[in-house]
């Protein structure tokens, strides 16, 4: 008994010391594999020029020129922008609203949890499918089609996204929901706060923590978006320029950087990686400063 | 006690993860030993044999297959190959329209595919560097035609042909003659205008109509954006007076009004309305089995899926309103070439020739290859057997009676995804409302679109 030290936990923090390196190994290793070597790997070949990656060839900044001037990567940048703040606002606004009406002890409100969480569990290629054949049973009738319209072509991917994550989003807002104390609302119920300003004064604040996270999955989410951008629209309508070129509006940049890598030469390949880590940076940037905004409102209990 | 085998769960599932990612390094650094054990799975034998393939350092195949709808016949093939010699076969198949992408992943793996496609001259310049020379090879010798042979530019033997084709319109002469058109009336664009358009005015009286559906989504865009404007280009090709020996810088489109003259007869007169092409979903093989449609624009590579339900159906060339065309055959060539993976071990590309080989050589096999379902039709090759494809055997007779062969131009495409692309959303706009300057933004993607393409291509 003397020997045993005035700070807690002596006992075990020894055999932790020693066989520490067991736990962490494989976590690092994992982590090193599957991301820290194909990232540099990734920036790597940004400045390089190849065909396959074995024989990639370095030729500097030369990517990154060409990658800003592309005029289609500029403008799937803006067309990704919009579509992210849009199905931000859209997604997170009408997952809340129905996770707060769930969370009203309303009959049969599992069932609607677990009917609106569905959609989530399908792929987003088969979604795609679904919806571009649903778009168009519907604008068929007015001789048209979602592949012809650059605005149907946006509302369908929001429409879309909407469909598919504000099931995911409402889970979140439901657990942030039930764990707002329930002292704390029957105060406000007996200083005669009306119900809009229990939402906004104590509710809102208080599930700040899940609209952090919500944000920002639907944040980069929507900047990420590829599969059903793919499956839906892949881009149509293009305009074609008296040149020849062509404009795919409803390009988002996933989709830019895929057919940049696949679409043309061999040079192309080393742009499209210049534009995926340019892609990445702007991603965490994004990502890192809305962490930090949201996390400037939440409140600790 | 409860979250202490959590954590032990948790830490065995991690444990879990790192092996796999190991066994998966243990396989590239493997090499040989690792493929052949994977590939044996592949291939469906069982352990045993897997384990003894794994010792024997005899090489293996790897084939990454260009046509779709000859995936399952492959399977068979190699199956058979496999319990015949031992060496294992896998063929893997890119969907359509994916095989560059396909090919790109895959060749960058540890183990890339043996045997692969160079198909045409675009694909020689990205991809001829990593194909084995031909010359002279046991392949090679076994060709009865050099003329389906790709060089590169310093006279490697890049790729060789294993199959040749021909595509035009696969009429139905029982419903033609039915709705009281004969075959022989059909000799050029006016009278195949005159025939459709009278059955697609009667259709509701007949209970079919002129042509099958055009849907333009990726499963069947390439009927019009890759094999139909092959037009175009081959008499743009003849006027020049000589043809392409690699895809141009530019191209002039005069004859983009004879590609829109056969274009929009078949999207005027067909059981799909024009208006309803843009995302697809119709199947027009279907259609043209059950008797609903007279006229598929198609390929010979249709022949045995369509000829049992349709024991009369013949191809007719693309008639378009160009002079003479009553003197047009059909349009023939290939874009179906072997080559060998340079960066295989040379067990793997000595196992791959023999293949090869054993395919174009072995009766049983061969027959299979050539005329089973989904087969290649026909492989110009010494020892292949005759082809009963009934398309290509009539691609033979025009071409015998003085009709002239469109080649394949096609094949240049510059940048091909790409340029399919934008071309694909211009005849949607122009399906949905055919104004001037729709067709003018068609002519663009077609025509000008090219120029953009070929000028990216050599960047």
């Amino acid at each position: 008994m003397k020997r045993k030290k005035p700070s807690s936990g002596g006992g075990l923090r020894r055999p932790i010391q020693r066989w520490g390196w067991l736990f962490l190994g494989p976590v690092t290793a994992a982590f090193a594999l599957g991301f820290v070597w194909p990232f540099l790997q990734g920036i790597y070949l940004s400045l390089c020029k190849f065909r396959i990656i074995k024989d990639a060839q370095f030729i500097g900044l030369d990517n990154y020129i060409a990658a800003f001037q592309d005029a289609s990567f500029m403008h799937s940048f803006w067309y990704t922008a919009l579509f992210a703040v849009v199905s931000l606002v859209l997604i997170n606004v009408l997952a809340f609203t129905v996770a707060y009406f769930l969370t009203q002890g309303i009959r049969g409100s599992n069932l609607y949890r677990t009917v609106f969480f569905m959609p989530n569990l399908i792929g987003g290629i088969v979604l795609g499918y679904i919806w571009s054949m649903i778009f168009d049973g519907i604008l068929s009738h007015y001789n048209t089609s979602i592949l012809l319209e650059t605005k149907y072509g946006f509302w369908g991917l929001i429409i879309l996204m909407c469909w598919q994550q504000i099931g995911y989003m409402m889970i979140i807002y439901i657990a942030g929901l039930q764990a707002v104390p329930e002292e704390m609302l029957e105060a406000a119920r007996i200083d005669g706060a009306s119900k809009s300003q229990t939402l906004f004064k104590v509710t809102i604040p208080n599930v700040m923590p899940s609209i952090t996270i919500c944000t920002f999955l639907s944040l980069t989410n929507g900047f990420k978006l590829f599969d059903q951008n793919l499956a839906l629209t892949a881009g149509q309508p293009f305009v074609i320029q008296p040149d020849g070129s062509s404009i795919k509006t409803t390009e988002m940049l996933a989709l830019n950087i895929y057919n940049t890598f696949y679409g043309q030469n061999s040079a192309s390949k080393g742009v499209a990686q210049a534009k995926a880590v340019i892609f990445f940076v702007l991603v965490a940037g994004l990502g890192l400063a809305q962490l930090a905004y949201t996390r400037k409102r939440e409140v600790q209990q | 006690m409860k979250r202490k085998w959590l954590a032990l769960a948790l830490a065995a599932v991690m444990l879990l993860g790192l092996l796999a990612g190991c066994g998966g390094g243990g396989n590239n650094a493997g090499g040989n030993g690792g493929n052949n054990q994977q590939q044996g799975d592949n291939t469906g034998n069982d352990g045993n044999d897997g384990g003894n393939q794994g010792s024997e350092a005899k090489g293996s195949v790897y084939w990454l297959n260009f046509k779709p709808e000859a995936d399952e016949l492959l399977q068979e093939i190699a199956q058979m190959y496999t319990d015949k010699t031992g060496v294992p076969v896998k063929v893997t198949t890119a969907a359509s329209g994916t095989y560059e992408s396909t090919l790109t992943s895959e060749m960058d793996k540890s183990a890339p595919p043996t045997l692969f496609v160079i198909g045409n001259a675009p694909a020689v310049k990205t991809w001829g560097d990593y194909a084995l020379d031909l010359t002279g090879t046991d392949i090679a010798n076994e060709l009865n035609s050099d003329a389906y042979n790709l060089y590169d530019a310093d006279g490697k033997l890049v790729s060789i042909g294993y199959c040749y084709e021909c595509y035009g319109i696969i009429v139905n002469v029982d419903l033609l003659e039915q709705a009281g058109h004969k075959l022989d009336e059909i000799k050029n664009f006016e009278t195949l205008k005159a025939a459709a358009e009278d059955i697609h005015a009667r259709a509701a009286e007949l209970g079919f109509d002129a042509f099958t559906s055009n849907d333009m989504d990726d499963s069947s865009s390439w009927r019009y954006t890759g094999h139909m404007i092959n037009l175009e280009y081959y008499y743009e090709e003849q006027a020049a007076g000589s043809k392409w020996s690699d895809t141009p810088d530019t191209l002039t489109g005069a004859y983009m009004d004879n590609f829109k003259n056969l274009y929009d007869l078949c999207v005027n007169n067909s059981t799909v309305a024009r208006t309803e092409l843009a995302t697809g979903g119709h199947d027009a093989q279907a259609e043209f089995k059950d008797g609903k449609a007279v006229f598929y624009v198609q390929g010979s590579w249709e022949y045995a899926a369509v000829i049992d339900s349709v024991p009369s159906a013949t191809m007719i060339p693309y008639y378009c309103g160009v002079e003479g065309e009553e003197n047009a055959g059909l349009n023939c060539g290939s874009e179906n070439y072997w080559a060998i993976n340079a960066m295989a071990s040379e067990d793997d590309q000595k196992a791959t020739m023999d293949f090869m080989v054993w395919l174009v050589t072995d009766p049983e096999a061969n027959e299979l290859i050539t005329n089973g379902v989904g087969g290649f039709g026909a492989m110009p090759y010494k020892s292949a057997v005759a082809s009963t494809n009934g398309f290509l055997s009539h691609a033979a007779e025009l071409t015998d009676s003085g009709h002239y062969v469109m080649d394949w131009a096609t094949n240049f495409q510059p940048n091909v995804n790409e340029y399919r692309a934008a071309f694909v959303s211009a005849l949607n706009q122009y399906n949905a409302d055919p104004s001037d300057a729709n067709w003018q933004a068609v002519v663009t993607a077609a025509i000008d679109g090219w120029a953009t393409q070929a000028a990216a291509a050599k960047g």
